[in-house]
């Protein structure tokens, strides 16, 4: 006997980020109502307060690991998960708040709180495949609308996701824009960083700033010498490689090498 | 003697993590805490040791729902710092990348988050069947406020546009050209969208507040102003310290903030309308008053009529500064870093954004304080829980617990901005 047909069940779960990648999904306005039509929206608590218990098909997980408790959670949210699917800087590399694996925990809890005994945190942010297996990572901070759609689709239709592994600078040629650090030698990752957002910090006149993290094959020892030469210190390479995808391995080593 | 529990553990329809837990005795409400459970990010410990001209990328990821306000506090508090004066120009095409994110953010939370409680669905989704014409038309409104955020800022969720003395690329008239048709609709969809809103069952509670707002001498309040309110406060941003404190309660990863002369006090809307309604125009004002609103507004449930009344604000002033739009000489201003310390707020969809910090000789920050709206509220949602709850305990648990998200849903509170922020539980045994 044919299985009965049943709607995909979806679940958008959050840990430690801005939940600018699950607000992505609502900021899909032209498709937000044919997605609630093609998978059944099992638990998304920033949209509804209707919580169905797994398992569920696919979930979409955002943000990195940085309490015991959350560490703990991942786990079971990947039993509940058939796919499970990390969006965005946060869950695939540890995000900004990353920034402290780099630096001592317990002067940034004093920084912050006047009773650091109140806050149970973790001395790392971590991304969420170093907890469990992900079946796909979509990048960028935040992720890309028309990736997302993609992704959903590609999952609901069983097939692989169609999203490029190549540099920003394939796209800005593509978009045809003229080369900033070329052009007006404004230093730019657009060299070493993951295709997704459209080029568009150069199409606003911006050298790229590293949002979507590394690409597949990164040569960043040979832009961090082109950036020297654009007249930027060691301090600023280091910098720039750690913001928001600071943890991304090809990243991490090339912000560590540039340490005083 | 009869002892109660309400909890919510993990309150929905907001932005980020948050818990509720009430206890009642024989009656009587024993204890009201907002637990924010949203992990810490620590940004202002790391913001340490970067770049002053990266404040408005970095602190833009604070929030995905309102980067812009983080962006405009960032650099305006730079700019402070560093006696850098913005032109006219720049200044207004900043007004209009705000107006984009008030229309996005305030249409977000009215259908997607807020209505829902009113007309009894779980989400907007489980609404749109049986009101579809409604929620197609906030689907297109907060998409016409994302267009704004999208072409002035390069995109809807973490602007690349904004810098510090300006923008980096400023768009010319023919960019902003297809804006103006789409906002011509959507100031008749925000206008519709007052009325529909205000046709919602208000439960009948108000409370005396003290309303903290930003004012300006001539226009409704964005990024400039003094701090003002209802009880006489009027002070500039570099006096904000001085008058309010940040406290670290146990159940929190969020502080509360409280004005250190008077205590809990509100900003958002409701505050920001009721201190500056004479700044309205007067169609707009004409509006709010055939919703049934008065020039002050102290009953949080109505606080949805005046989000829809400021998107209408929103979308008439985007259309004004459109029309006039003339395209800047330059992108941006120079800035001449050096040691100082710079002060600013601006308002946030949700209300006031203050923001410090001091930067060293070479350009490096070296202290950051933020405090985001939710902050300064967290203390008026709990008052609010205790001032309402004697009325409805006779409601069943469900519908209670209902009720009590529905209370703190009135403030849009974003969590994720708080932390520095929920989760509801009444314990009716307290």
């Amino acid at each position: 006997m044919a299985r009965a047909h049943r709607k995909p069940r979806l679940a958008v779960w959050k840990f430690a980020s801005c939940d600018g990648c699950q607000l992505s999904l609502l900021d899909c306005e032209d498709e937000l109502l044919a997605v609630a039509g093609a998978v059944e929206i099992a638990y998304f608590p920033e949209a509804s307060r209707a919580m169905v218990r797994g398992p569920y098909d696919i979930s979409l997980v955002e943000g990195s690991v940085t309490t015991p408790h959350d560490a703990e959670r991942i786990q079971a949210i990947r039993r509940q998960s058939r796919h499970l699917v990390t969006i965005g800087a946060c869950a695939t590399a540890g995000g900004i708040q990353a920034l402290r694996n780099f630096r001592d925990i317990t002067e940034f809890v004093s920084v912050v709180y006047a009773r650091p005994d109140y806050i149970e945190t973790l001395a790392t942010s971590t991304p969420i495949a170093h907890h469990v297996s992900v079946d796909f990572e979509l990048r960028g901070c935040p992720i890309s609308k028309a990736q997302l759609v993609e992704v959903l689709s590609a999952f609901i239709a069983g097939r692989k996701p169609v999203t490029p592994a190549h540099s920003v600078c394939i796209e800005c040629k593509a978009r045809g824009n003229v080369c900033v650090t070329v052009a007006h030698g404004t230093p730019c990752l657009g060299p070493v960083t993951h295709a997704g957002c459209g080029a568009l910090c150069p199409s606003y006149h911006r050298g790229c700033y590293g949002c979507f993290g590394p690409m597949e094959s990164p040569n960043t020892r040979s832009l961090s010498t082109r950036l020297a030469a654009l007249g930027m210190t060691a301090g600023d390479i280091g910098r720039v490689y750690r913001t928001f995808n600071a943890l991304a391995d090809p990243f991490r080593e090339e912000s560590e090498a540039h340490d005083t | 003697m009869t002892r109660k529990t309400i909890k919510v553990d993990y309150l929905a329809r907001v932005e980020g993590e948050g818990a509720l837990r009430v206890s009642l005795r024989d009656g009587e409400v024993r204890k009201v805490e907002l637990r924010i459970f949203e992990p810490p990010r620590f940004f202002e410990a790391f913001l340490r040791g970067r770049a002053y001209a990266e404040a408005p990328d970095i602190t833009a990821r604070i929030c995905g729902i309102c980067p812009v306000a983080y962006q405009m506090s960032a650099v305006h508090a730079m700019e402070n710092a560093f006696g850098v004066r913005i032109p006219d120009p720049l200044r207004q095409l900043r007004r209009l990348l705000y107006c984009g994110e008030w229309i996005e953010s305030h249409t977000l939370h009215m259908y997607m988050l807020h209505a829902p409680d009113f007309l009894g669905y779980e989400s907007a989704i489980a609404m749109a069947r049986d009101h579809a014409a409604h929620v197609e038309r906030g689907l297109r409104l907060k998409k016409a406020g994302n267009e704004i955020v999208r072409v002035v800022g390069g995109r809807e969720i973490h602007p690349i546009n904004v810098r510090v003395g300006g923008f980096y690329r400023t768009p010319s008239r023919r960019e902003l050209a297809p804006l103006a048709e789409q906002l011509e609709w959507a100031r008749d969809a925000a206008a519709e969208t007052v009325r529909w809103v205000a046709t919602f069952d208000f439960p009948d509670c108000e409370r005396d507040y003290e309303f903290v707002a930003m004012r300006h001498p001539s226009e409704y309040p964005f990024n400039e102003g003094r701090i003002v309110s209802s009880r006489g406060l009027d002070i500039g941003a570099e006096e904000y310290d001085t008058h309010f404190e940040e406290r670290h309660v146990p159940y929190s990863t969020a502080l509360q903030s409280v004005l250190r002369a008077r205590g809990a006090y509100l900003v958002g809307p409701l505050a920001r309308y009721s201190l500056n309604f004479d700044r309205l125009s007067p169609d707009v004002q004409r509006a709010a008053r055939e919703a049934g609103l008065g020039p002050a507004c102290t009953n949080p449930y109505r606080s949805i009529v005046v989000r829809a009344v400021e998107t209408l604000h929103a979308c008439e002033e985007a259309l004004r500064i459109i029309r006039d739009y003339e395209e800047p000489e330059e992108p941006c201003v120079s800035v001449d870093a050096g040691p100082a310390t710079g002060y600013a707020c601006t308002e946030a969809p949700r209300g006031l954004l203050y923001h410090r910090y001091s930067v060293s000789a070479d350009g490096t920050i070296t202290d950051a304080q933020i405090v985001p709206p939710t902050s300064q509220n967290q203390t008026s949602i709990e008052d609010d829980l205790r001032a309402f709850l004697p009325g409805w305990l006779g409601m069943d648990d469900d519908a209670l617990k209902w009720r009590c998200e529905q209370t703190i849903r009135n403030y849009d509170p974003c969590i994720s901005c708080s932390c520095h922020f929920l989760n509801l539980e009444v314990d009716r045994n307290g």
